[in-house]
Formats: structure tokens, C-alpha cells, sequence
């Protein structure tokens, strides 16, 4: 997924290149629609950015335990499931629409997490077993996104290639009531989408996708299904 | 001490949620409740003007023979309308609670329209927490 990143923070790296500044003002101002800056203009608002400490610029370990206000993430996710949902043409297009967003925020996170246990562990391991990666994925990625571990892993009866994660109480659907006529949706399929990327990017593909499963006890117990391909199960037989 | 009845009515007086609890209060159609509400939202506006001493916000709290009626108004202009029996003095703290579970259940729900009828599975079971099941509309 090409995502073009803003000028802008090229030229806060590297302050020395004056040529860098007016080659990346070009493409700022059309992507911003600003208008043209003169280069006197570029000079100036170089320095402001430079001495300005941006959200960027704070160090990644420091971040590590910092919390995000659960109810400024619940008004967000209710904003993305309303604009996705006025584009789409049903339920499983939502849900995937709803797992690509989380595969965005998941590529990311997977970088930030092996950066963040090199800095913390002497030998800093590489899962290269899809169970291991599943482990670390219950225990690791979820007390990072969520600030719990999950609830439980468990590898299906019928299938080999199938594991299910799951979550008793998924915090950030905990606001959404589904309405009767889509009853089948999970909005959940955002943490499907993180943990796709997760996989993805370790080297297992697979199919995630996110089911609600209510109990008495916990009425909006989710699991995650994980379904390998292929070559996952056929490279773990060859490992053995 | 019981709890009879909630409404919430939007700010344009229509309401978008009724309730009732203990039983106490005569059963009226959803009709009535419709123009009740928007009789009450009237009332509201108009008592707000009717202070001698300048500023004031509309009735707070409406007292019968054998209820009484207590109205709390949002900064949006949302009125949630408790009916307790006289002798209920938990009504105001009542509606707080219910003002929060409104702003989780209802306000972060994707699938709920703003100023609409309310249908949300989560604000019916916060309710029944909170008050006691009874029978909504």
C-alpha cells in the first residue's frame, strides 16, 4: 500500500540542504493547496519547523505507556464506521473496508513494536513459528493496542489452519450497538485488520476476519479468526 | 421512593426516548407520549422566561399530587425527564448517571442518528442497570 509521506518532514530532518527546501516546497504546496511560497517564505517557515517540536520528534520509547482517551477513540471509530458505511454496498464490504483500515494501522505498529523490544531486550527474538507468532500476538500486540492480553487462543477442530484469538469484551466496540438488521457485523474487523498486517508482516498470510460470538456471561465476546495459507502450514512441516 | 418513568427529549422537543418502570403511572399510548413531550418541551421554554429575577434555564422540577417530575437540561439543548414518586430524592444524581450512560451508549454509537429515536441495544441495558427493567417504546 503506497502511501506518499509530506514533504514537510523531509525538511525537518535535514535542516543543511537549502536545495532539499525548494525541491520539497514544489510538491508541498500542491498536495496542501497552498499557494506558491516565494523562497524568502520557505527560508522562514523552514526555521519555525525546525525550532518547533512536532509530535514526530518525541522519542519512541518514551511513548511506550502513554495512553490514549478511550472516549476520544470511540467518537473516531463512530466517525470511520459512519463514512465507510455511507460508501459501501453491504455488510462484508464494511467489515473489509473496516479491516483495511486496521491493516494501515497494523503495519505500523509491527515496526513499532520490534523497534521498541530491541531497544528493550539484550537478544531480541524473531518468531519464525506461526504458533510462536500467535503467542505474541495474544500476549505482546494486544497489551500494546489495548492495555490487556487476550482472552484466550485456541486452534480449531475442523481445520488445521485455523486459530481463533479471543477477546471477552473488546474495548473499542464497546459503545457500538448493532442494529437487528446487521446483526452479522463486528466492527471489530478494524483489530482483524491489525492483526492481518501483524502476520503479514512477520511472514505467516493469512485470512482474518472478526465474528461476534455472545455468551450469557460476556455479550460481546469476539473472536478472531485466523485462517493460514497454504505455504504457512507447509513451511512449518518442513521446519519440523 | 420509586422510580416511575424516563423520557429524553431532543432538542427540538420531539421525543426520542420513554420508558417506564414501577408501575404508578396511568398507561398511554405512544401517541400521548409524543404530544406530552412536546407539550413538556413548550412548558420548558416557557418557564424559562417567567423569572422575575432575569436568567433563568426552564421548570427543574415539577411536583403532583402523586409524582413528581424532574427535568434536567443538557448544555445541547437535551431534556431528560425523570418521573419519580414524591418522596424520591435520588432524582437528580439518577439523572446525571443516566446522562452519562447516554453519552456512552448513545452518542459514540455509529449507528445511531443524532436527535432520532433512540434503538441502541447498550443505553437499554445501562438503563436497566442503573434503574430496574421496565418496558420501553
Amino acid at each position: 500500500m503506497a502511501y506518499t509521506q509530506p514533504h514537510s518532514r523531509f525538511s525537518v530532518v535535514s535542516n543543511s540542504s537549502a536545495d532539499h527546501v525548494s525541491t520539497s516546497s514544489g510538491p508541498t504546496s500542491t498536495r496542501f493547496s497552498l499557494p506558491t511560497p516565494s523562497i524568502n517564505t520557505t527560508a522562514t517557515s523552514q526555521q519555525k519547523s525546525a525550532t518547533r517540536t512536532t509530535i514526530y520528534d518525541r522519542p519512541l520509547n518514551k511513548t511506550r505507556t502513554s495512553e490514549v482517551s478511550a472516549s476520544a477513540f470511540a467518537f473516531l471509530f463512530s466517525e470511520m464506521i459512519q463514512y465507510t458505511q455511507k460508501r459501501v454496498s453491504g455488510i462484508e464490504d464494511l467489515e473489509r473496508r473496516l479491516s483495511t483500515l486496521g491493516y494501515r494501522i497494523g503495519t505500523r505498529y509491527l515496526e513499532l513494536m520490534t523497534w521498541r523490544n530491541e531497544s528493550v531486550s539484550k537478544t531480541p527474538k524473531r518468531e519464525i513459528r506461526f504458533l510462536a507468532a500467535l503467542m505474541m500476538i495474544h500476549t505482546q500486540l494486544w497489551r500494546a493496542v489495548f492495555g490487556k492480553p487476550a482472552d484466550a487462543i485456541e486452534k480449531s477442530v475442523e481445520n488445521d489452519d485455523e486459530y481463533m484469538l479471543i477477546d471477552n469484551d473488546p474495548s473499542i466496540t464497546r459503545h457500538i450497538s448493532i442494529p437487528r438488521d446487521m446483526s452479522s457485523l463486528s466492527c471489530s474487523a478494524l483489530t482483524a485488520g491489525i492483526v492481518e498486517a501483524v502476520l503479514d508482516g512477520l511472514g505467516f498470510p493469512a485470512r482474518v476476519t472478526a465474528h461476534s460470538v455472545p455468551t450469557d456471561a460476556y455479550p460481546s465476546r469476539t473472536t478472531i479468526l485466523v485462517k493460514f495459507q497454504k505455504e504457512v502450514l507447509e513451511r512449518e512441516d518442513a521446519l519440523k | 421512593m420509586a422510580i416511575f418513568g424516563l423520557w429524553v427529549i431532543n432538542k427540538a422537543g420531539g421525543l426520542v426516548y420513554q420508558r417506564s418502570f414501577a408501575d404508578g403511572l396511568a398507561h398511554l399510548t405512544s401517541n400521548e407520549y409524543l404530544v406530552l413531550a412536546g407539550t413538556l418541551h413548550g412548558i420548558h421554554a416557557i418557564t424559562s422566561r417567567l423569572s422575575p429575577t432575569g436568567t433563568s434555564s426552564g421548570a427543574h422540577v415539577i411536583e403532583a399530587e402523586t409524582f413528581k417530575m424532574t427535568i434536567f437540561l443538557t448544555a445541547t439543548g437535551t431534556k431528560f425527564v425523570l418521573l419519580t414518586s414524591l418522596s424520591d430524592q435520588t432524582a437528580d444524581s439518577v439523572l446525571q448517571k443516566i446522562y452519562e450512560a447516554y453519552a456512552d451508549a448513545v452518542m459514540k454509537n455509529p449507528f445511531q442518528t443524532p436527535e432520532m429515536p433512540i434503538r441502541s441495544e447498550g443505553f437499554d441495558a445501562r438503563i436497566s442497570t442503573l434503574i430496574g427493567s421496565g418496558v420501553s417504546t
